[in-house]
This record gives structure tokens, sequence and C-alpha cells, in this order.
């Protein structure tokens, strides 16, 4: 008997309690993300998506379950894998070269001062920050925080990326052009990213699957879509014009807005089973409509 | 055109002062007393002059002046163990007052940052703080001359123990307040618990440790003045005690602005280094 390969990260059976005994916010999560893949978790405030990411960041221990992460158990925060935090945590004493510095010196100790200011120099530019590197966090704008927080995640190299809402806090503008800063640096240095978010047009953007999480308490995952745009297809100014995207769009929302609060009702008699979810792929209905519709059009 | 804020602010002040200064002369000056005022047995004693009354104890704004022009000028002689100038009885409160500080800067930071970080700690020593923070620190200044048996040292523990409490709690609640996000960030950089301390906790919670300095700072130096009137021999507080027995009003006045001013300095000193370790969020 083989044992199938693991994905980089396995939420294994996933939960959380209120207590050690009371009802679940969540129970029996499983799912995977694959190395190199973009992965966003969709899902209500309150199912628990955020603990989700805590404790995949290693800051929260679960209830129940496992995540192993390269076939290792988890049991507290790690360099390889970086945070990015909603609110930006940059430490506010420090400057933004600071700020970064602190991380390369913290996954490299025996680095020296002008080895580890090299390295931080590079990330500072690789997010188009330079020139800014001797600003404290409170002469930028919020932007340009969230590109020194993301600089300073990428800077340490992880093996993965977990982001948690990351531009939710940023105006519509510089939100998008955030959004297509991080495809870019995604494509270019292949990272495995897991993002939470309750934007459906940026998961869109991002993803390449996306985790439907149906309300809580007693959250479950609903199932799984594969984005099947291709990445160098997605681009935000025209996202709307690429023909899948109204297909995508419109299953993600439909489940935000009502299949999400009745997913108990729609698998009652159904078998559903947590390790072996439903994977759909809207978009492709989309481009590749049923046989029988295309023979109607053509008997007319 | 109306003058800058400051520049009337300044004005007022000057007004304030002088209209000070004015009605203090008026009532302090020497009132002409015709014939012997007094028993002449008890003139015979104390000497013609003082007898005659001719000039009141207190002084007039313009003798203060004289005074402080006077201490200015010399203030660092030495004539005898009661007889120093001014300034050096200034230098020995400071030494005192700066020498308690720090000792109770280095036991109050590291224990406050225990009680900050350990809620365990917290709760078992909050009961020894409250019930020692409100006493009067003079009231242990006869169980610190007991025990310790010098009068010097004796008045530096009190300094300690009076300074020790607003750092203490103040640096307690500083690192407790610590935001979760920057802890956070520390542990997925894998930063170890002595780095986290000094690089994250101490920066994030200076402001508010600078802030219980700067109380306790001023508290010593209101409390080094009654101690010293107490322990005696040397020290601004000893020369404000000595001059009331030598009636010397006008030296007495002169000792309260020193005092006044050396406080403001201290006070400026701490808000400057407050300034130097606050960031803006």
């Amino acid at each position: 008997m083989t044992i199938p390969a693991r994905p980089l990260i396995s939420v294994e059976g996933l939960a959380r309690r209120f207590g050690n005994t009371g009802p679940a916010v969540f129970e029996d999560i499983w799912f995977g993300v694959e190395r190199g893949e973009f992965c966003c978790l969709i899902g209500h405030s309150g199912c628990g998506k955020t603990t989700i990411l805590n404790v995949l960041a290693g800051l929260d221990a679960p209830s129940g379950g496992a995540v192993i992460v390269d076939n290792r158990e988890i049991d507290g925060p790690s360099l390889d894998r970086a945070v990015i935090f909603q609110g930006h945590a940059l430490l506010p004493w420090l400057t933004v070269l600071g700020n970064i510095a602190f991380a390369v010196a913290s996954r490299w100790p025996s680095w020296d001062r002008a080895k580890v200011r090299a390295h931080a120099m590079t990330f500072i530019e690789l997010v188009g920050l330079k020139g800014a590197e001797n600003k404290r966090p409170a002469q930028l704008s919020g932007g340009m925080k969230q590109r020194v927080g993301i600089a300073r995640a990428l800077s340490i190299q992880p093996k993965m990326l977990l982001m948690d809402e990351p531009f939710s806090a940023l105006d519509a503008l510089t939100r998008g052009m955030l959004q297509e800063e991080v495809l870019r640096l995604c494509n270019e240095t292949h990272q495995t990213v897991f993002m939470i978010t309750h934007d459906v047009d940026e998961a869109i953007l991002l993803a390449d699957k996306i985790v439907l999480m149906t309300n809580g308490p007693g959250a479950r995952i609903a199932e799984i879509v594969v984005n099947t745009m291709p990445r160098a297809e997605r681009h935000r100014n025209d996202l709307h014009r690429h023909p899948q995207y109204y297909a995508i769009r419109n299953h993600l929302v439909e489940f935000l807005v009502n299949r999400s609060r009745n997913f108990d009702a729609e698998i009652a008699g159904q078998g559903y089973d947590p390790r072996r979810l439903r994977v759909v792929k809207p978009g492709l209905a989309a481009v590749n409509p049923p046989a029988e519709v295309v023979s109607l059009g053509l008997s007319r | 055109m109306k003058a800058s804020l400051g520049l009337r602010a300044g004005l007022l002040s000057l007004l304030i002062f002088a209209a000070i200064v004015l009605v203090w002369q008026i009532a302090a000056r020497p009132t002409a007393v015709s014939g012997p005022a007094v028993d002449p047995e008890y003139a015979k004693l104390v000497g013609a002059a003082a007898a005659t009354g001719q000039k009141s104890a207190m002084p007039t704004p313009a003798d203060i002046g004289a005074t402080i022009w006077k201490h200015l000028q010399d203030p660092f002689y030495v004539r005898g163990s009661n007889d120093k100038g001014i300034g050096i009885q200034l230098a020995y409160s400071l030494g005192r007052v700066l020498l308690g500080f720090f000792l109770a800067a280095i036991a109050a930071v590291p224990l406050g940052f225990l009680i900050g970080m350990s809620p365990l700690v917290h709760r078992a020593l909050d009961p020894f703080i409250q019930v020692l923070k409100p006493v009067s620190p003079l009231a242990w200044m006869p169980l610190a001359l007991y025990t310790i048996k010098d009068s010097a040292v004796s008045s530096i523990f009190v300094i300690f123990i009076c300074s020790v409490w607003p750092m203490l709690i103040n640096t307690a609640f500083g690192v407790a307040s610590v935001r979760k996000e920057w802890l956070n960030v520390a542990r997925t950089l894998e930063v170890g618990p002595l780095r986290t301390a000094f690089r994250v906790i101490l920066p994030a919670a200076a402001p508010t440790i600078m802030t219980g300095m700067r109380i306790s700072i001023g508290i010593a130096w209101l409390v080094i003045v009654a101690a010293e009137m107490l322990v005696g021999g040397t020290g601004i507080g000893y020369f404000v005690w000595n001059e009331w027995n030598n009636l010397s009003i006008a030296n007495i006045v002169t000792a309260i602005l020193l005092i006044g001013v050396v406080g403001l300095l201290l006070d400026q000193v701490l808000a400057r280094l407050t300034k130097l370790v606050t960031y803006p969020e």
C-alpha cells in the first residue's frame, strides 16, 4: 500500500471549540495547498477563517486535528511560514529598513550588518519602496505600509506566505495595485500562498484554488472551486472581460449569499465527506457549453 | 496685528511677576517705630538694633535679589561643616536623588518587566505593591536609620523607596500592554525571548517607562528636602532648616527658588529623554 503524497500544507481534521467541550466554531476541516499554489479561503466573518490561518502560522493551537507542513506536524511559529498581517504590524519605532532588517537578522543570525542591509534593500526595491527605506511607518501611506509588510514576509524567503485579509484596510485603488503586485511577485518567486479574504474579485484575480467555508458555528468546508483562468490571463483591469469570469464570480457570490447559510440543508441526505470534498470548475462550464446546447443551436 | 501667543503670555507673566514683587515690597517695607517698642531689659539682652525692630524679619524682594546674587557669585565655598555654599548643598541633594533614583530604576525596570510579562507574578506581588505604595517615604526613615545606621545612606534609601513605585507600576503596565501583533511578529520570526524583550518589548514600552521615571524623579526631588531636614548635615533641605534656625528668610526664599529651578531642569531632562524614545503610530 502506498501512502499518497501529501500536499505542502495539509490541514487534517482541524477543529476549534469554545472551551474544551463546548460547541464547535469549526470542525473536521480537511484541505491541502500544493507547492507553488495560491489558495484563497473565503467565508463570512465569524466562521473561523482567521483562527485557521493563525493555526497555520503556529500562533494559535486547535482544539483538535493537525496541520502537516512538509510532512511534519507544526507545533509553533516558524520562519518557513511568513505571515502578512491584516494591520501590517510594523514596529513603529523602526524605519522601513529597520523593520525588514529585523526579520532578515532573525532568519540569518550569523550575517553581518552589511549583508543584512543589502539583503533587506533588495526586497525594499522589489516592492517599489526604494528611497523610503529610512522613513518610519507613521510617515507612510496605508498601501506603502502593507508593501513593507509584504517585503518583510518575502525577505525571509519562506516556504509559504500566509495572508490574513492583507488588503482589506486599503482604499480600492491601492488595493488593486497591490493585488497585481502580489500576483507578479508570486509568479516570479513561485511562492506558495494561503490567503484569507471575503472579497470575491480578489480571490478570482489571485487564487488558483478557492476554498469555500460555510457560516459558523459548526463551520465546515463546502467545496473547492478551481480557478480555471490561467494566471497569465488574469489582469485586474480586464478581468471582467474574461469569458470564465462571470461564471466563477456568480458561483462564489451564490455561495456567499445563499449556500453558506443553508449548507447543512443542502447536504442533508447526500453523501458529504469532509475528507473528499467536491471540486468544482464553474469557469469551464462557461467556455465549454454542454454538448446538447451546442447541437440545439446547430439544428435551429 | 496680533502678537504671537507666546509673546503675549510672556508679557502677562512679567506683569504678574511685577505685581507680586510690588505688593511684596510694600508689605515688607521697614516700618518706622517711634521710641523703644520693647521692654528695655529685653532690648539690652538682644541688642538695640534688633529690639527697635527697624526692620522686619521678612525681607523685601530687593533683599532677596541681593541674597541670590551673593549666593550665585560664590556658590561653592566651604567655611566649616555648617557653612557651605548653596551650590555645594544642591550638589549633595542632587547626588542623593540621582543615586537613589538610579538604584530604584535598576530594581524597578527588571521587576516591572517580570510583573508585566507574568500574570502570576503580577497577582502575587500586587498586594505588597498596593500596601507599600501609599506609605509616605519619610515613614521609612526611622527604620532605615535603625538598620543602616548611616544618615546619608538612609536618605538615599528613602529616595529609592519613593521613586521605585511609579517606575515599577509604569514598567509593568507598559510591558503588559505591548500590542499583541508586535509580539506575534516576533513569534513568527522565531525571535528568542531575550531578543524579543530588548528589541520589541523594551522599545514598545519605553515611552510608558520613561513617563514613570519622570514621575519618580519629581517625587524624589520633593522628598529629598524633607529627608535632609530630618537627617541634617548636608543638602539643600538641611540648608533650609539651618537658615530657619538663623531666621534668615532671604536665604530660605533663595533656596526655595533654587529648589524649584533644579526640579524644573530635572523634569525637562526626563521630558526630553521621553520624547527621544516616543514613536508615532
